[in-house]
């Protein structure tokens, strides 16, 4: 084969690579010179494994010539959002404080990768400790949205979104602890999926909120990231919030079949403001599987408005806590010149984290210090309860629930001005999380000003199959098909 | 109102082992009391004899079995310390000042 590979999919690039029509050595060389080539002003990727992906191509093509499986994924390049932990590779999290740590060993879901023939093409931006909606927060670059370098890619996984939209990777994976990986796959065009908590292991994830994170992955189809999360679920012993439930081969669930198919309109998140062309977009996404034979149900998740105080009282809380391993003494930036241990800590953390983490530390100290845990925290959790509850309810009547991903499409840079602005961008993702179901974000057409809209489904515990099918129908009907960002080659 | 005093700032930071410079601990005294004012409404949800949520799929935590493991060796464990000494991390003193 001759030509671009960059834009193939998942699917295709580790089929021709497993007939021999493309050596997986050719893909990631064409890989690398886009990255080159276009990454100077998209800023997607921290780190470029240009020595470690031609070696591990390398790889790939010897066993295909000795007739050795490759893997499903065998020749497929990916990156990594920098909070996923990566033997021998930096991994900051976007953050000054890990910078120049160098882990001594893989997380579960890049040994997982590797395992089925992926090849790591670099680690990509995010928000520094996953903690923002735009990638801003990063400690070291800003990414642009591939659409519109005006605007933010979206965030946290801001790196992986802009990087699979345009066509430095195959695809991505990122991580999601209150709309991280759907959110940025909506801002760039792209599909997200969060899968249920405990679906894919934590071991090996910088953590942020251990209740809430999941990893997932970023493609430009559906069948991508059925085949992506195929390769990463499954139990792992070493989280011990894994689930030990059987992983379903996710692209026989893609049918093309939604006849009869129950889809629940909670009329909390419409009634809510949101732009005239994402209404607009999500309006067809709905009608596009009626056209197929799905029945909409109007249903009421009332505890909806909650979800934003509960979440931002949960994620502090499990950060303040996750991050105090971050001292200035076993890995990470150290302050000179410290008197004592405590000036050490107070130090290194002043220095070290920037001012969205400082401030999710104080506010996580703040409600759960002594006297005040009852109010805030576990008062959050049975919050939790209630939103799960009210999600369990609708399942009674429906199979998926269906909302826009983001009320508005990419924001411009620096337009968030306080940091409740912020949190706001991610009004419609939070509960998923906190109530630990499944959910993805698939794209449903592009605003007159060309930006994507992304369409957020939900579903039940476990039954990411049940909305890939879904997400699939809606690709087909009123997905980008073929447009890509800002014209590029 | 939750207004945080700039006491309570100073002591939360204490707690949270956070050195904040004056113009930070100030932008955190308003910033915090935004929010904190958002999360009032909260206190009007009843949640009498509501369980607290621990995760989507119910589930027991495990144990694993109480057999030995190998484990990331010390030398590797301690490669990425800002100070360390053969497999030991360097702390500065701990009461005091000045010395190791």
């Amino acid at each position: 084969m001759s030509g671009p590979t960059e834009w193939l999919s998942v699917t295709d690039t580790a089929q021709k690579i497993s007939t021999g029509e493309v050596s997986a050595a050719r893909v990631v060389e064409n890989y690398l010179a886009r990255i080159t080539n276009v990454d100077r002003e998209l800023n997607a990727y921290l780190t470029v494994t240009s020595d470690e992906a031609r070696k591990a191509a390398a790889e790939i093509d010897r066993k295909r010539t000795a007739n050795q499986p490759i893997g499903p994924l065998g020749g497929v390049p990916i990156s990594l959002k920098d909070n996923l932990v990566t033997k021998g590779i930096a991994t900051t999290a976007g953050s000054k404080i890990l910078e120049g740590w160098v882990p001594p060993y893989d997380g579960a879901v890049v040994e997982r990768l590797r395992a089925a023939g992926a090849i790591v093409l670099g680690k990509v931006n995010c928000d520094e400790f996953a903690m923002g909606s735009s990638t801003e927060r990063s400690a070291y670059k800003k990414t642009k949205n591939p659409w519109d370098t005006s605007r933010v890619p979206g965030g946290s996984s801001g790196g992986s979104a802009a990087s699979v939209a345009a066509g430095l990777c195959a695809a991505s994976l990122g991580t999601d602890t209150g709309g991280s990986i759907r959110q940025p796959a909506a801002f760039c065009g792209v599909v997200g999926v969060k899968p249920t908590y405990g679906r894919v292991s934590r071991w090996g994830v910088v953590a942020f909120a251990s209740s809430l994170d999941q990893v997932g992955p970023l493609t430009r189809t559906v069948r991508d990231s059925a085949l992506v999360l195929e390769a990463i679920a499954g139990f792992d012993p070493r989280d011990s919030t894994s689930l030990d439930a059987p992983v379903p081969r996710y692209v026989d669930a893609l049918t093309g079949d939604v006849k009869g198919l129950r889809v629940g309109i909670p009329h909390e998140y419409f009634d809510a403001n949101i732009d005239d062309e994402i209404r607009a977009a999500i309006d067809k996404a709905k009608a596009a599987l009626v056209e197929r034979g799905a029945i909409l149900v109007e249903i009421s998740l009332p505890n909806t408005a909650h979800a934003l105080p509960a979440y931002y009282i949960v994620a502090p809380a499990e950060a303040s806590s996750n991050l105090a391993r971050y001292d200035g003494i076993r890995f990470g930036k150290a302050a000179a010149g410290a008197k004592n241990l405590l000036d050490l800590y107070q130090r290194s953390r002043g220095s070290g984290f920037g001012p969205e983490v400082k401030r999710r530390i104080m506010l996580g100290t703040y409600a759960l210090r002594s006297g005040y845990y009852d109010a805030y925290y576990k008062k959050a959790q049975q919050i939790r309860t209630l939103i799960k509850r009210d999600f369990d309810k609708a399942f009674h009547h429906v199979d998926v629930v269906l909302t826009p991903t983001t009320p508005t499409a990419a924001f411009r840079f620096n337009s968030k001005a306080t940091p409740l602005d912020m949190y706001l961008a991610d009004i419609f993702t939070l509960s998923c999380n906190l109530a630990g179901l499944p959910g993805l974000s698939v794209p449903c057409g592009l605003t007159v000003d060309g930006l994507p809209v992304g369409v957020q489904l939900m579903g039940k515990p476990l039954d990411e199959a049940t909305l890939l099918r879904t997400a699939e129908v809606i690709e087909s009907a009123v997905g980008l098909g073929n447009r890509r960002p800002g014209g590029r080659p | 109102m939750p207004q945080l005093t700039r006491k309570e700032v100073d002591e939360i930071a204490m707690l949270a082992r956070l050195h904040l410079e004056p113009d930070e601990a100030i932008r955190m005294q308003d910033e915090l009391g935004k929010i904190l004012d958002h999360f009032l409404a909260l206190a009007t949800v009843e949640t009498d004899g509501v369980p607290a949520m621990t995760h989507a799929v119910p589930m027991d935590l495990r144990l694993r079995k109480d057999e030995p493991a190998s484990s990331l060796p010390a030398s590797e464990a301690v490669r990425a310390a800002p100070a360390r000494e053969g497999d030991l991390f360097v702390v500065p003193a701990i009461i005091g000042g000045g010395d190791k």
